[in-house]
């Protein structure tokens, strides 16, 4: 039977994280060594030959003290330096990401592609492709954990987190829960598929679609009567959403924020909690009549309304106000 | 000196027989027995929560209890362990005991306090069995919110309540010692005489007093959300979860340090004595202690790395973490450092100060380790976090609290214990521990996470070992248990001074009489001059 002793290594941070750990248990054993050897060497060399002996005391020495001060001091920043750049390039995930969101609950993981998929406890995704998770819970906290990508993110209620990671080696990966979550934590598992880009697109087009993300989005929006407001030439009580995802808005009390998707989230459950500058805190509150799966849909919806592109010939009728008036307008006030 | 010589001689012991000459004793030796016995119980009640945890995952399938089951072993063996043995341990028995003596008080400055702190362990302590009789807790020991505060169905509010109560003890314990060691010194004992136990007794009392109150607040917190529905952590109420992890660590952190500043003293002590020298670079030593009590409280956001706390936050607690790791770098190349030409005893305490060592400088590298962001991502919540802090706390702590039993047994029993004993199950220890949880780092970087009751098939060879090293190490813990038990009745009449020790409770009988010392004494020398001792002549057991 073959004893596996070190995790397989499929995403582009597995390598990085690799190295670093080669550099760690290089530092560390060559501490552990000098210091068991030096003990043993004492304590053999110097034994107790007779009770009645008193060795010389030996006081100190600024310069030992300094030098195993100063050069343990200088090995470790070169870990939390290489630490810290591999912990930067795990919170940027590339623009050009594949968009997974994940919702996770007590105690199930629930992932929806971008397409229309849904998966539960299992997660297909392309090799080569950078693919970035928005994750949020519906209970307790979460965590999100591939070891064989080396990366970890805890799933949060109530926010969104997002980690990241480029599969490298076509496979199938241990997902787990990696903090604690109640009952059947050890039961929160599942696998990732990592597939060959045309093995993906072919399990993509067999599966079972449920509309794409943005589409259900729309009927949702519908659904809710959220247009009856939200107009999108801006002329309802609520500003437009057309071309709002990602931009800078300017709130009530004059700060602003960006548009992305805490934002977006935090305004359809709690929409008094930042008003934007120019209208009235009318909107009544989503939480607990949209999941977070409705969000999550509602925000793709509200993604997909982008801006006409700049120096495009024609606009499109019902966006022939420029959106960014809207909002930006009354703060002039 | 025979055994007839011990029983006449009026000592702390014999001073009186009855239970209430114990339960209302402000005897600071008879309070730290009274403690001693306290928390033995506890390491059993969470050794036996351990053993059943190690049964469970022989095999990757969930056979032995049931998940809900499981989830209650592991948080009442770390609620047991960490709150009930580990922070009370050495300062509340060894630091109780020899504080005092060490630097030639009679007794602590609040005696009577000093009792209160003690009962209050008690009935912490009591409400924490109650919940565990009672059904159980299952959140961890880290009481997460909102598991904690929203979804657990378990007796969350009564071991908050055993745990709250507890910490004043631990407040108590810290406040009596501050005042102590600044206004009860002996004539003659300055601050850079005192013996580096008290040193480090001094900085964990620092933490115990500004760390303890910010749990107690953080568990009123979980108390109110739970029972009354305040939103503070759970976000359906309006709250922040990850808020509840700030504050829990903001303590929890340092208490690591409450636990094994303490055995470094104890090791200090040990490493001095039994190579006959004193502690090269006493004031580095000193003042690592102090440094890591100030250091440790700005380094809680480690544990909080993949929490969704802030990228530039984690940046920030990274870098700080590893300034904490310098002065205790610098504690063990000072401790090496003192054995060049000295003497060198291989007597049992040393041995463990030895293990201590050994296992103390794996588990701080490996603190390095998780200390680095981008290695923690992968790491933390697996089983390479309980290998890390088991080595600090198992392998640091109890090592050193078994050191520092051996070491002051004599004193405070007047009997040697039996040392071939002593030695084959320090030896026992060392390698069950390391059989334990050596395994376990390889097992948490392939990824194996904590607190899981069934795990894939692949890392069951691991944890078999592992399993098979916690089997030894149970039976070297309880050999002391018997043979202490038996030296009390059988052990070699000790004498004052068996180890040829330089501290002032060796220069008093042991036992020690009720006020240590008949008369004050007048400090004279630095700690650990030994010519005062061998000169005399060493009384050697």
């Amino acid at each position: 039977m073959k004893i596996p002793l070190f995790p397989e290594s499929a995403s582009n941070f597995a390598p990085d994280v690799d190295h670093l750990l080669y550099y760690l248990v290089a530092v560390s054993v060559f501490f552990t060594v000098l210091i068991f050897a030096s003990i043993f060497y004492f304590a053999i060399r110097y034994r107790r030959r007779s009770d009645n002996e008193l060795p010389k005391p030996i006081h100190a020495s600024l310069v030992l003290e300094i030098a195993w001060s100063v050069i343990p001091f200088g090995l470790t920043m070169v870990m939390f330096a290489w630490g810290a750049n591999i912990f930067f390039k795990e919170s940027r995930p590339p623009k050009d990401a594949m968009q997974i969101y994940v919702v996770a609950k007590q105690w199930m993981w629930k992932l929806q592609h971008m397409e229309g998929q849904r998966e539960i406890n299992e997660l297909h995704i392309p090799v080569g492709r950078p693919v970035k998770l928005t994750m949020t819970s519906e209970d307790a906290i979460h965590s999100f954990f591939v070891p064989a990508f080396r990366t970890k993110q805890d799933v949060v209620p109530g926010r969104y987190s997002t980690t990241w990671f480029t599969a490298t080696k076509p496979g199938k990966y241990h997902l787990f829960c990696a903090e604690y979550c109640g009952t059947k934590h050890s039961g929160m598992t599942g696998w990732i598929y990592a597939m060959e880009p045309q093995d993906y697109q072919a399990w993509l087009s067999g599966g079972r679609s449920f509309g794409s993300l943005a589409e259900n989005g729309e009927k949702l929006f519908q659904d809710l009567a959220c247009g009856n407001c939200h107009k999108a030439d801006g002329s309802g009580r609520c500003p437009s959403l057309v071309g709002l995802y990602g931009r800078s808005v300017q709130l009530a009390d004059g700060r602003f924020v960006n548009a992305d998707e805490a934002y977006l989230r935090e305004s359809i459950l709690q929409p008094n909690a930042k008003i934007v500058a120019g209208y009235q805190p009318l909107m009544p509150t989503f939480q607990g009549q949209v999941t977070e799966e409705g969000v999550l849909e509602l925000i793709e919806y509200i993604k997909s309304l982008a801006p006409p592109p700049a120096g495009a010939g024609t606009t499109p009728a019902e966006i022939n106000v420029n959106p960014g008036v809207a909002t930006a307008a009354p703060s002039n006030r | 000196m025979n055994t007839a010589a011990i029983e006449t001689q009026e000592n702390y012991l014999n001073a009186g027989y009855g239970l209430k000459s114990w339960l209302l004793t402000k005897d600071h030796k008879r309070i730290a027995i009274l403690y001693l016995i306290t928390v033995t119980i506890f390491f059993f009640i969470g050794g036996i929560f351990a053993s059943l945890i190690r049964i469970e995952l022989l095999t990757p399938q969930g056979d032995l209890v049931s998940s809900e089951t499981y989830n209650k072993l592991f948080t009442m063996h770390g609620i047991a362990m960490i709150f009930f043995f580990l922070i009370p341990s050495i300062p509340a028995t060894l630091g109780n005991f020899f504080l005092p003596m060490m630097i030639g008080a009679r007794d602590l400055a609040f005696p009577r306090i000093n009792l209160l702190s003690w009962y209050l362990l008690v009935i912490g302590g009591a409400f924490a069995l109650f919940a565990m009789l009672a059904g159980g807790v299952d959140t961890g020991w880290t009481f997460y919110t909102p598991y904690s505060t929203t979804y657990s169905n378990s007796w969350v509010i009564a071991t908050a309540l055993g745990i709250f109560v507890s910490g004043f003890s631990s407040i108590l314990t810290g406040l009596n010692f501050i005042v102590t060691v600044h206004r009860m010194r002996a004539p003659g004992m300055t601050w850079f005489r005192m013996p580096l136990f008290v040193w480090a007794n001094y900085a964990t009392a620092v933490i115990q007093v500004l760390g303890t109150p910010v749990v107690a607040v953080t568990l009123v917190l979980v108390f109110c959300e739970r029972v009354f529905h305040i939103g503070i952590f759970d976000p359906n109420l309006g709250g922040d979860p990850v808020l509840f992890q700030h504050m829990f660590w903001f303590y929890s952190h340092p208490a690591v340090y409450i636990m094994v500043l303490p055995a470094m003293g104890v090791i200090s002590e040990i490493i001095s004595v039994f190579s006959r020298k004193p502690i090269f670079g006493y004031h580095f030593v000193a003042f690592s202690s102090m440094a890591i009590a100030v250091i440790g409280f700005l380094v809680w956001g480690h544990h909080l790395f993949v929490s969704t706390q802030s990228v530039y936050a984690g940046l920030v607690f990274s870098f700080l973490s590893y300034f904490v790791a310098i002065p205790s770098a610098v504690k063990v190349f000072n401790w090496t450092a003192t054995l060049y030409k000295g003497s060198i005893s291989f007597a049992t305490p040393m041995l463990y100060a030895f293990g201590f060592i050994g296992l103390f400088t794996i588990g701080g590298l490996t603190g390095l380790f998780v200390a680095s962001l981008g290695f923690d991502v992968h790491v933390t919540d697996t089983y390479f976090v309980v290998a890390h802090f088991h080595y600090v706390m198992v392998g640091g702590t109890i090592m050193a609290f078994l050191g520092g039993l051996h070491y002051w047994w004599p004193k405070m029993t007047g009997r040697m214990y039996p040392e071939n004993w002593a030695k084959l199950s320090a030896a026992i220890i060392f390698v069950g521990f390391n059989l334990t949880f050596f395994p376990q780092f390889i097992l948490g970087y392939m990824g194996m996470p904590r607190r899981y009751h069934v795990y894939p098939d692949e890392f069951q060879v691991l944890h078999v070992l592992s399993t098979a090293g916690a089997s030894i190490l149970a039976i070297g813990y309880l050999f002391p248990m018997f043979y202490f038990m038996w030296s009390l009745r059988y052990g070699e009449v000790a004498g004052a001074n068996p180890w040829g020790a330089t501290g002032l409770e060796w220069k008093t009988p042991s036992p020690p009489p009720v006020h240590n010392f008949d008369e004050i004494p007048v400090v004279t020398h630095e700690a650990y001059d030994y010519s005062t001792v061998v000169g005399e002549g060493v009384e050697v057991g």
